[in-house]
């Protein structure tokens, strides 16, 4: 039987269609988005399936390499920028993309992220926001905000939310961004950017868990998340002109943070040719 | 190694045989953190490694250290890390990761005391269950226990053999008082020892399945970016990469992993024996305790005492059929380890009835000397 599809030809093309679906997201989660956007991203880039290893940790958005054409690694709970370090590290000329969430890339892997950060080695990060641990069915994260509902924090959280874009800013990556699955256009172009920049970028897509953290904290469904983004993200640039009190529960998406800084690879490469000549 | 190919004599230490060992393995990928007593081979490898083209980093931590050596194996380059105690402890779920997806890898384990932080900067023998059982769930794992600095070089040549050979990660349990003594050594000449490549696919990138159960059982291992696009994860798996619930498949690739080692084991034993044939009663013993033994044994043999010994080098799988055999003429058997007592259980089970299985565990940090293993044999015998 034929496999149906509603995917684009685009898509098709980097899907595993015979081997990895149905997929594991619920209806309407903001993943697939997040995915269509590598796809997009990948292929604008005219890069090569056998070029580009995918690798993530644990969790929701850590089940998305799965489903791709590419050289995919599913790792072990937050060590995914570690697993990868190795990869791009053995094989430089590859792309190397990191997917993670809040719960794995900011909690348990919290510290591999940093470090990554600061060795500003080439690899794409995309952590995708969901503001919550969606496979074990909707604990607290690092990326809950204060006083939202959680099941492990059932009389409103108690401790205040990281900003990862900050983090990673301040750690010392080369690239940093922050967009969300109803900005479609705008994240293909970010993740796109990340992939160009030559060090370490990392990309926050903000996404929706209606299933746990739209339930729990009565924020609807996948639509009314969705427009719930719509309606608070505001572009970085527009922000400049904008008073405190207009900023006010917003968050500031686009490219928030781009520089040129000299990379791990290219740095130990330097250090092998000075040895080897000497 | 020698630029004239004669043998070259060296005095070197027992963590530097081990970085040593490593680049003649053809080890190109070191990640680690530097802990208490292992941190020679970090830095032997940090001015080795980049001089030979390979690579060193200094990870954030030991977890990070094992998935980076993961990564990079996956990447296709000979990858190992070093560590003591706690660091092996951190280590386990990523060497987890390693049995379940098949990734070669060496980890040096240069034991101190423990539990916990322990005795930092003394010698132990107290990893040798751990090496065995780390990781949660069900595995058969390979551990070499090298006891002279000779050894440390070969054994981790041996080491990289067998992850390569096998598609596993394997232990060498090296000590404190091991990685830190200095011993004259005949340096490997090229050629001199086996070295191992992992088995790569000669199939089209349609027909590769990356955890295909083959007649030997070891799949052959494309790395990432040689064309053959497939999945790996830590879930259990069908022999293309991909989770699976179905109960067939899930006992097929638990059987695989015990499977593929214990049908080759004629391969990984590698037992010291010395004069068992006639023995009353034999010691057993491993690393640099059998040191001590090997002393007590002349001594025990000058006073007519019909003695042998058994130093398992290849420790995990231990080689049983055998040292049951070596076993059968002896009354006695005296198991001499510097922990609680780890190996002697094993030695329990698998002695033949006829033979008594004593025990000698010296913990407190201290090595033992030749004079006490032989009051203990005098004792038992």
């Amino acid at each position: 039987m034929p496999v149906e599809t509603q995917a684009s030809d685009v898509t098709h093309h980097y899907l595993r269609v015979k081997k990895s679906f149905p997929h594991v997201w619920c209806a309407g989660c903001g993943i697939g988005t997040v995915m269509g956007s590598i796809i997009r991203a990948v292929d604008s880039l005219g890069l090569e399936k056998d070029q580009i290893a995918l690798v993530s940790g644990i969790g929701c958005s850590s089940r998305l390499p799965v489903y791709l054409d590419f050289n995919t690694l599913h790792t072990t709970h937050g060590r995914a920028l570690a697993f990868a370090t190795g990869v791009k590290v053995a094989r430089p000329d590859m792309k190397v993309i990191v997917v993670t969430g809040d719960g794995d890339g900011l909690a348990i892997g919290g510290n591999h992220f940093i470090h990554a950060c600061r060795r500003n080695i080439d690899i794409t990060t995309i952590l995708v926001n969901n503001k919550i641990y969606g496979m074990t069915g909707g604990q607290v994260s690092p990326a809950t905000p204060h006083n939202a509902y959680a099941t492990t924090a059932p009389y409103g959280n108690v401790e205040k939310n990281f900003d990862p874009t900050s983090l990673a800013k301040a750690a010392g990556a080369s690239y940093v961004a922050r967009g969300t699955v109803y900005h479609v256009n705008q994240l293909d172009k970010m993740i796109k950017g990340g992939l160009e920049k030559k060090g370490f970028a990392m990309v926050e897509a903000i996404s929706n868990c209606h299933t746990y953290y739209g339930r729990l904290n009565k924020e609807g469904d996948a639509v009314n998340m969705l427009k719930w983004m719509k309606e608070n993200a505001v572009p970085a640039r527009a922000a400049k002109n904008m008073s405190p009190e207009k900023l006010e529960g917003k968050f500031l998406t686009g490219v928030l943070w781009d520089v040129d800084l000299p990379e791990f690879c290219d740095e130990y490469q330097k250090l092998v040719d000075r040895l080897q000549k000497g | 190694m020698s630029e004239n190919n004669k043998p070259v004599r060296r005095l070197m230490q027992g963590n530097e045989a081990c970085a040593q060992g490593a680049i003649y393995a053809g080890c190109r990928f070191f990640g680690g953190y530097p802990i208490t007593p292992s941190t020679e081979v970090a830095e032997g490898l940090s001015r080795l490694l980049p001089k030979y083209g390979g690579r060193f980093i200094q990870m954030e931590d030991e977890i990070g250290s094992i998935a980076a050596v993961i990564g990079a194996s996956v990447g296709g380059k000979k990858a190992m890390t070093a560590t003591s105690g706690p660091g092996f402890s951190l280590m386990q779920e990523n060497i987890g990761y390693a049995y379940m997806a098949e990734v070669p890898c060496v980890i040096i384990d240069v034991q101190r005391g423990g539990p916990s932080t322990g005795l930092p900067t003394k010698i132990s023998q107290s990893d040798t269950m751990q090496a065995r059982y780390g990781p949660h769930g069900d595995y058969t794992s390979i551990t070499v226990a090298p006891a002279s600095v000779r050894e440390c070089f070969e054994q981790t040549v041996k080491a990289f053999n067998f992850s390569e050979r096998f598609r596993t990660p394997v232990t060498v349990l090296s000590d404190e008082v091991l990685g830190h003594m200095r011993e004259m050594m005949y340096v490997p000449q090229e050629g001199e020892l086996d070295v191992t490549i992992r088995q790569k696919p000669d199939v089209p990138h349609e027909w590769y399945h990356h955890f295909e159960i083959t007649p030997s059982l070891v799949s052959p291992m494309a790395s990432f970016g040689e064309g053959y696009r497939y999945n790996i994860t830590g879930l259990i798996h069908d022999p293309e990469g991909f989770p699976t619930a179905n109960p067939v498949q899930i006992k097929d690739k638990l059987d695989k992993l015990r499977n593929k080692i214990m049908r080759f084991t004629d391969e990984i034993y590698q037992l010291d024996v010395d004069g068992t044939e006639d023995a009353n009663i034999t010691l057993i013993s491993y690393g640099m305790a059998a040191r001590a033994c090997r002393q007590a044994v002349q001594m025990a043999r000058e006073k007519r005492i019909k003695c042998g010994m058994i130093r398992p080098i290849t420790i995990w799988p231990l080689a049983e059929e055998q040292i049951r055999e070596h076993l059968a003429h002896s009354k006695r058997a005296l198991v001499v380890e510097l922990n609680m007592g780890q190996l002697v259980h094993e030695i329990e089970r698998i002695a033949p009835r006829s033979c008594k299985v004593f025990s000698l565990n010296r913990y407190d940090g201290e090595v033992l000397n030749p004079v006490e293993v032989y009051k203990r044999l005098l004792e038992v015998k």
